[in-house]
């Protein structure tokens, strides 16, 4: 598999500035050392609850905020790795059609004032595609991609309902051609009915187009339809990463476990014993020593109040981060009954 | 069974706009019983909300209740029609808060960040009953420790900005009891919060209940959570009920064609990984544009012509509680879902 995106040891610290004369104070360290792989055609999934650094992590990829540290790999179609981390502004503007993001909000993501046909058009515009003939036909090959109506180029985007203009947001994304798209919660604004027809369309893209997926998201039911592996970050970093089926069969983190099993499963019959986790998500300004999860893990030991516990591999393509990944025998989504 | 405590009969909540009338509620009936949950699920549009704003008599304008009956069994059994009392004289305004408590999916938008919890709980405590402030105070304190919030005593004077989402649902729920209701509704309580402090409110409302015996009107869009937590549930579409009974039948013998597409496109974690959803073709439509006939008939997968766009269908009892609005079931020689 050609690898698209490989993150390497990725920091982002935000200042937090105090007083009249705004010292730095302390820093949120919101990414913290997170190393991930992309092929083309894969989807990985970012999950974890608020303010854990999935979107952070995400907007550094994009290049919408400058890393701290650390590298970002990308191989784009001239097939050269370019690390992205260090670019300038203007170094990036070749490299930013290729990649795109789909955004949460279909309703504000998308301007009022310009028709259909422009804002799918705008991004071939601006790429020099000025001709205005071969522009709406491209145009038009994206709606019929993202299975929408011709006769909607002329009409504005009030006129669409969550799901239509969510295809809309999807087709501006495709329009140059990218390899890897960035999608925060693409589907979580959306009605469940609605949110089966975006999801079945981005998996059907995906296989279609070869694209690569970073798919940033709270709702572990849609991250199972849509992964191929699945990244579980915890107050900045990656506390598990592992194949789907893995991931949630056979968890070996304590959170990760906890995250399983809170979710709620569409059947009466299963009302499960859940492990309900004490206390909230740890202050990233001020995370707990050693462990970050240790004040909410039930499995938690003298040691992990004060040891950092490294990402470890205990399977092929199996990462964990816990000091006791070698004792504990954890249940995963299966074993709920 | 025992006397319902809350009965809704053949609700109408319509709203008057410019570009027409939308009909939010449209007939809509079910009972509540003590120490059970009713859970009112559907998406957006669907009236789940305008139902239970309804009954608490808060339907803003352009919007009323144009017909029906809201019947409350109050404490020394009398019963109350909520729909006869003026929405905002004293007696309505006893009730609400009062015996049926609220609470809502924003918690940051129902406090007030002005007055710090403490204050907030002494009001509605001292609203609703005789307590002094030193009395309400002790009580607040109180009701912060039974919906296990740390550090009750010293948590009393902050302001909701300084608690976290889950503290602050919380709060509203504490807020919710502070007059001991006897009817508890919330309207997607836990929609705006992380799956593990989800797991803890919900966990809560259960014990909460349990203890005092609450009957629980939930409102959410969210089948898991109606799986995990109701006893009896309404499904409703554009604002119809299409289908309500036990949940064990809903979930595992759904009759209405929407609840059975529904609950095939919903996603689960127990589906194998990238298993292609279900889905239901088209989308909701606009309120104004409401289809004629059965409303789901135009993304029905076992639509009748000539029948379902024609006209309404009635209500059929199917099984034990089990009831649904749906041609098929009337129609002779529909052909029934396997």
């Amino acid at each position: 598999m050609t690898q698209v995106l490989e993150v390497r040891s990725l920091r982002k610290h935000f200042p937090l500035r105090r007083g009249l004369l705004g010292r730095v104070a302390a820093h949120v360290k919101a990414v913290d050392d997170v190393s991930f792989t992309i092929a083309r055609g894969e989807t990985l999934s970012l999950v974890g609850e608020s303010g854990c650094g999935k979107t952070t992590t995400s907007r550094c990829i994009l290049r919408a905020i400058t890393p701290t540290s650390g590298e970002i790999r990308f191989r784009g179609e001239s097939g050269q790795e370019i690390d992205v981390a260090g670019l300038s502004r203007k170094q990036l503007r070749p490299l930013r059609r290729q990649m795109q993001m789909i955004f949460q909000d279909p309703f504000s993501s998308l301007n009022p004032r310009m028709t259909i046909a422009e804002i799918i058009g705008e991004p071939l515009l601006v790429n020099g595609m000025t001709d205005t003939a071969t522009r709406n036909q491209r145009v038009a090959e994206l709606l019929e991609l993202v299975q929408l109506p011709h006769a909607y180029l002329n009409r504005f985007p009030h006129a669409f309902s969550g799901g239509q203009r969510q295809r809309i947001g999807i087709a501006r994304a495709l329009a140059l051609h990218p390899s890897l798209i960035v999608a925060d919660e693409p589907v979580s604004a959306l009605d469940v009915s609605v949110q089966a027809q975006i999801v079945n369309l981005m998996l059907d893209l995906q296989d279609r187009l070869g694209l690569a997926y970073l798919f940033v998201a709270h709702d572990l039911s849609v991250v199972k339809h849509v992964s191929h592996r699945v990244a579980v970050m915890y107050v900045g970093r990656i506390v598990e990463i592992a194949p789907t089926a893995s991931l949630f069969d056979t968890p070996r983190h304590p959170y990760t476990e906890a995250l399983l099993s809170a979710v709620p499963v569409p059947d009466p019959r299963r009302r499960a014993q859940r492990i309900v986790l004490e206390g909230d998500v740890a202050d990233p300004t001020h995370p707990p020593t050693g462990c970050h999860f240790h004040p909410r893990c039930r499995y938690a030991e003298d040691r992990c109040r004060i040891e950092t516990p490294e990402l470890v591999e205990v399977a092929p393509n199996h990462a964990v981060r816990c000091l006791r990944v070698r004792e504990l025998f954890l249940s995963g989504v299966a074993a709920q009954a | 069974m025992a006397e319902p405590i809350l009965q809704v009969r053949n609700l109408h909540t319509h709203f008057f706009a410019d570009e027409g009338v939308v009909r939010a509620v449209d007939d809509t009936s079910f009972d509540l019983f003590a120490g059970r949950t009713l859970g009112i699920v559907g998406e957006s549009g669907c009236g789940k909300s305008v139902t239970a704003r309804s009954i608490l008599r808060i339907v803003e304008r352009p919007g009323r209740i144009v017909s029906g009956e809201i019947l409350l069994r109050r404490a020394d059994g009398s019963v109350t029609d909520l729909v006869k009392l003026p929405s905002d004289g004293l007696e309505m305004r006893a009730i609400r808060g009062g015996e049926i408590g609220l609470v809502f999916q924003e918690p940051m938008s129902s406090l007030s960040s002005f007055h710090s919890i403490g204050n907030q709980l002494i009001e509605a405590i001292r609203l609703h009953s005789s307590l002094s402030k030193r009395a309400a105070r002790t009580r607040a304190i109180e009701l912060l420790a039974l919906v296990g919030i740390p550090r009750p005593s010293q948590r009393v004077d902050a302001y909701s900005f300084e608690l976290s989402g889950g503290l602050r649902q919380r709060v509203m729920i504490a807020l919710a009891l502070a007059a001991e209701p006897r009817v508890l509704i919330a309207d997607e309580p836990t929609t705006a919060l992380d799956v593990t402090t989800q797991a803890q409110i919900l966990e809560l409302i259960r014990r909460l209940q349990q203890e005092r015996a609450l009957a629980v009107i939930l409102i959410t869009h969210d089948m898991g959570v109606i799986a995990e937590m109701a006893d009896d549930v309404v499904v409703m579409y554009l604002g119809h009920e299409v289908e309500k009974g036990p949940v064990d039948a809903i979930f595992h013998a759904p009759r209405h064609p929407y609840t059975r597409s529904l609950l095939r496109s919903i996603p689960s974690v127990l589906a194998a990984p990238r298993a292609r959803l279900a889905t239901i073709s088209g989308s909701i439509p606009h309120p104004f544009a409401r289809p004629p006939g059965c409303p789901f008939h135009p993304r029905c997968p076992d639509h009748i012509r000539g029948v379902c766009e024609q006209s309404f269908p009635a209500e059929i009892v199917i099984g034990e509680d089990h009831v649904t609005a749906c041609h098929l079931y009337t129609t002779v020689g529909a052909r029934l879902p396997a």
